[in-house]
């Protein structure tokens, strides 16, 4: 199996610690982290982890369930590219005067959606949002008239085909463990059920 | 966020009236009684002495086993946990206190022990200043708990260990460790009484079972021509002997056992096949890679029982019944899975059977038992030169118990020995520590064995490397008169390690040659009766002194210097390829 990007979202309780709980499922296999966001979700108390790995599915499979296992985690999903709708933010800090005479400013604002957020007789601060490659490709511009300073975000990603979480998580918050057995309507979509 | 999110939904223990003004540390020994804890191992230090404070009342409530070392607290503690199926207590002060316990976290973490570690740690407002005996003992334990906590505050104490003894001890269990800072020990505060916890918003300690799969499980056993079931601790855990004795005696299908798995169902049961694995018997390890269905119940697949993954039973359709979705599939790719407690599953699955037997199948096994018994084991329990082996004190042991005894083991040659040959009738005798194979568990997880089981006979097994690893717990027995029976099966080497390098390094014995202390003047200096038994026609009678003593009692056996476990799966090969000699 080929490895590529995955994006993990992992939801969980609000809680010191979970962290490193988190990170170390990954440090301890070896993987590195390319990208890593938690903040909270659209549920109160509940937090949304996006962490970007390059995996084989049959590892980042194996990974989602270690995550679950935590205590404080709800869910964890995992998503190739092409499940996702994802952004990352960037912030470019240059000279005026350079940016002023030399580059095509109006070019950059429109055909790569860049946006002036700070304007200084002493810098200037552009804001864009989009995949990496278009981030890069301001970057790519900016660089040779002396950026100052260059910053990105990490990953922040929808899943297409979700329909919520509240749903889930109602769904999650009613199952009792192991009280009677449940017909599962989704036998055989793995990704779309909770398989706890 | 400081608290935690503990959703009580079903309160069902309250201690103390309403609101009275009580601190963190009688908060903690309120919780303990609450959840039926009665025996707490420990050792005391400055950041936990306001629990051991409060402790000085309790004292007609609550018995604390003090040991020699944190480590043997934490082991003794997995002992009665494993003997009893209760929750094991450890307390423990902060810093060097706290990282003693690391070893037996890691152990019980593995194992799958429910554990509840209290440790003391250094004042809040000292938190992060490389204070007196301070480590951050959440970050360093992280990896080897099921879930940890710190308290900074006495007002979380009573939801907090509620979530502890739940999280412990349900669903897969654990190891839980509360690190509480001093002040929240000595700060007062309203107590309104103890609920126990039942719920936790974001645990589901059993999945879901989905029966569609226990059917489809059921098709593919009804079907089969050579099943085969291997089991592990599970079972135990699920408190499911019964249900899975009923899976096997009526599917009639030949069952071998993980060392953790051992004494589910009793050694002599007729479709008991025997133990899987790098030193299992025989049978079970090459018919593993013949069988058409393979059920496996209860176990993980580990290393040592799969050999070479890429060629385990690769022929074999597989049903995994595992409490802990995170199992299925994790080692070997299953076919089925059946998600849920095996308590819940064995018997789902059992009704859709068909009741059968596998006499050809079943004699299959029989036919490499006998190799192995004329190749491997006769010889091993009746040797024919001066020197003693530890099989056939294995043998003469089964006979005096009669298989009713509670076996713990150290870790190494005179374990696999140990688990091969011990007969055992009921569950929950066979204590070991598997996982992690740590040295040093036998003789503090006996005393916890011992307290966890007190009206069994409890014999720790152990080597001359492993003794030494811990033998300062001779120390709690003395003090606490634990009735113990400890067997050294002294073979002069790190045995276990010497057998690996003369398989495979050419024989280059580097540094596995240990010499021992005079374990009997050891034993006699700690008021501990013992004995030295260097020639064959002294082991029956010391074995019976032994096992008639009143109380603990030491038996050094020496043994063949380099005598090897047999059969074994060299590592690095598959299952099938075990070797007799």
């Amino acid at each position: 199996m080929l490895k590529q990007e995955y994006t993990l979202t992992v939801y969980t309780e609000n809680q010191i610690g979970l962290l490193t709980r988190i990170a170390i499922i990954f440090s301890r296999r070896k993987i590195n982290v390319e990208s890593l966001n938690t903040s909270p979700s659209e549920i109160e108390n509940i937090h949304r982890f996006n962490i970007v790995i390059n995996e084989t599915e049959d590892v980042v499979r194996k990974l989602c369930r270690q995550i679950e296992k935590q205590v404080e985690v709800l869910k964890a999903y995992y998503s190739s590219n092409d499940e996702i709708i994802w952004q990352e933010l960037a912030l470019y800090k240059v000279p005026t005067d350079q940016v002023a005479e030399k580059v095509q400013v109006e070019r950059l604002l429109r055909q790569y959606g860049a946006r002036a957020v700070v304007i200084r007789s002493d810098y200037t601060v552009f804001e864009a949002t989009g995949h990496r490659e278009e981030t890069d490709k301001i970057l790519e511009i900016l660089a040779p008239y002396g950026l100052i300073e260059f910053v990105r975000s990490a990953r922040v990603a929808i899943i297409k085909k979700s329909k919520g979480f509240h749903e889930k998580l109602q769904q999650f918050e009613q199952s009792e463990p192991g009280e009677e057995v449940i017909e599962n309507e989704y036998l055989g979509d793995n990704a779309g059920v909770f398989s706890m | 966020m400081s608290t935690v999110t503990a959703i009580e939904k079903k309160p069902e223990a309250t201690t103390a009236p309403a609101t009275t003004s009580i601190s963190g540390s009688v908060a903690v020994l309120e919780a303990f009684i609450a959840e039926g804890v009665s025996t707490i191992f420990g050792y005391p230090g400055g950041a936990i002495m306001p629990i051991y404070d409060a402790l000085y009342d309790y004292n007609d409530k609550l018995e604390h086993i003090l040991v020699r070392h944190e480590q043997g607290g934490i082991h003794a503690a997995q002992g009665y946990a494993r003997t009893s199926g209760k929750v094991g207590v450890v307390f423990a002060t902060s810093g060097p206190g706290a990282t003693n316990l690391v070893t037996g976290l890691a152990d019980a973490m593995i194992d799958s022990t429910p554990l509840v570690c209290v440790t003391g740690q250094v004042f809040a407002h000292l938190l992060g200043t490389d204070a007196f005996q301070e480590t951050d003992v959440i970050n360093i334990t992280t990896p080897v708990t099921k879930w940890n906590y710190q308290v900074t505050d006495a007002t979380e104490i009573p939801h907090v260990l509620a979530k502890a003894f739940y999280i412990a001890g349900s669903g897969r269990p654990g190891p839980v460790l509360i690190d509480i800072t001093k002040n929240a020990q000595l700060q007062k505060f309203d107590y309104a009484g103890y609920q126990k916890c039942t719920h936790i918003r974001s645990y589901r300690p059993k999945p879901i079972v989905r029966k569609e799969y226990v059917e489809e499980a059921a098709k593919l056993i009804n079907a089969a021509e050579k099943p085969f079931i291997l089991f592990g601790q599970g079972v135990i855990l699920g408190r499911a002997e019964k249900e899975f004795k009923a899976f096997v005696e009526k599917s009639g299908i030949p069952a071998a056992w993980t060392i953790l798995g051992e004494s589910a169902i009793p050694t002599d049961h007729p479709l008991n096949v025997g133990m899987l694995g790098m030193h299992g018997n025989y049978g079970p390890n090459v018919l593993t890679n013949e069988c058409d269905v393979l059920i496996a119940v209860g176990m993980r697949f580990d290393d040592r029982v799969t050999g070479r993954l890429d060629i385990y039973a690769k022929q074999a359709k597989v049903i995994h019944l595992d409490i802990d979705p995170a199992e299925i599939d994790k080692n070997v790719k299953s076919t089925v899975p059946v998600w849920g407690d095996c308590k819940e599953t064995l018997p789902m699955l059992t009704d859709l059977i068909q009741p059968k037997t596998y006499p050809q199948w079943l004699a299959k096994f029989n036919e490499f038992r006998k190799q192995e018994e004329e190749i491997c084991i006769y010889p091993e329990m009746h040797p024919t030169d001066d020197v003693m082996s530890m099989a056939e004190v294995m043998n003469l042991l089964n006979e005096l118990t009669n298989g009713d005894a509670v076996i713990v083991t150290d870790v190494g040659q005179h374990q696999m020995v140990a688990c091969r040959y011990a007969k055992f009738n009921q569950s929950k005798s066979n204590i070991t520590s598997g996982g992690l194979g740590t040295m040093g568990f036998g003789l503090p997880a006996a005393i916890g064995a011992k307290y966890g089981a007190p009206e069994r006979t409890v014999i720790a097994i152990i080597g001359d490397g492993g003794i030494q690893m811990t033998i300062q717990e001779l120390g709690t027995i003395m003090q606490f008169g634990a009735a113990v029976k400890i067997i050294i099966l002294n073979n002069q080497f790190l045995g276990m390690v010497r057998q690996w390098q003369q398989l495979f390094h050419d024989k280059r014995y580097s540094f596995v040659n240990i010499t021992s202390p005079d374990y009997i003047m050891v034993a006699n200096g700690y008021h501990i009766a013992a004995q030295k038994v260097e020639h064959r026609e002294q082991l029956r009678q010391a074995l019976t002194t032994m096992l008639n003593h009143n109380g603990a009692y030491l038996l050094e056996i020496m043994v063949g210097k380099e005598n090897n476990v047999f059969p074994m799966v060299p590592q690095g090969c598959s299952v099938a390829e075990i070797r007799l000699k």
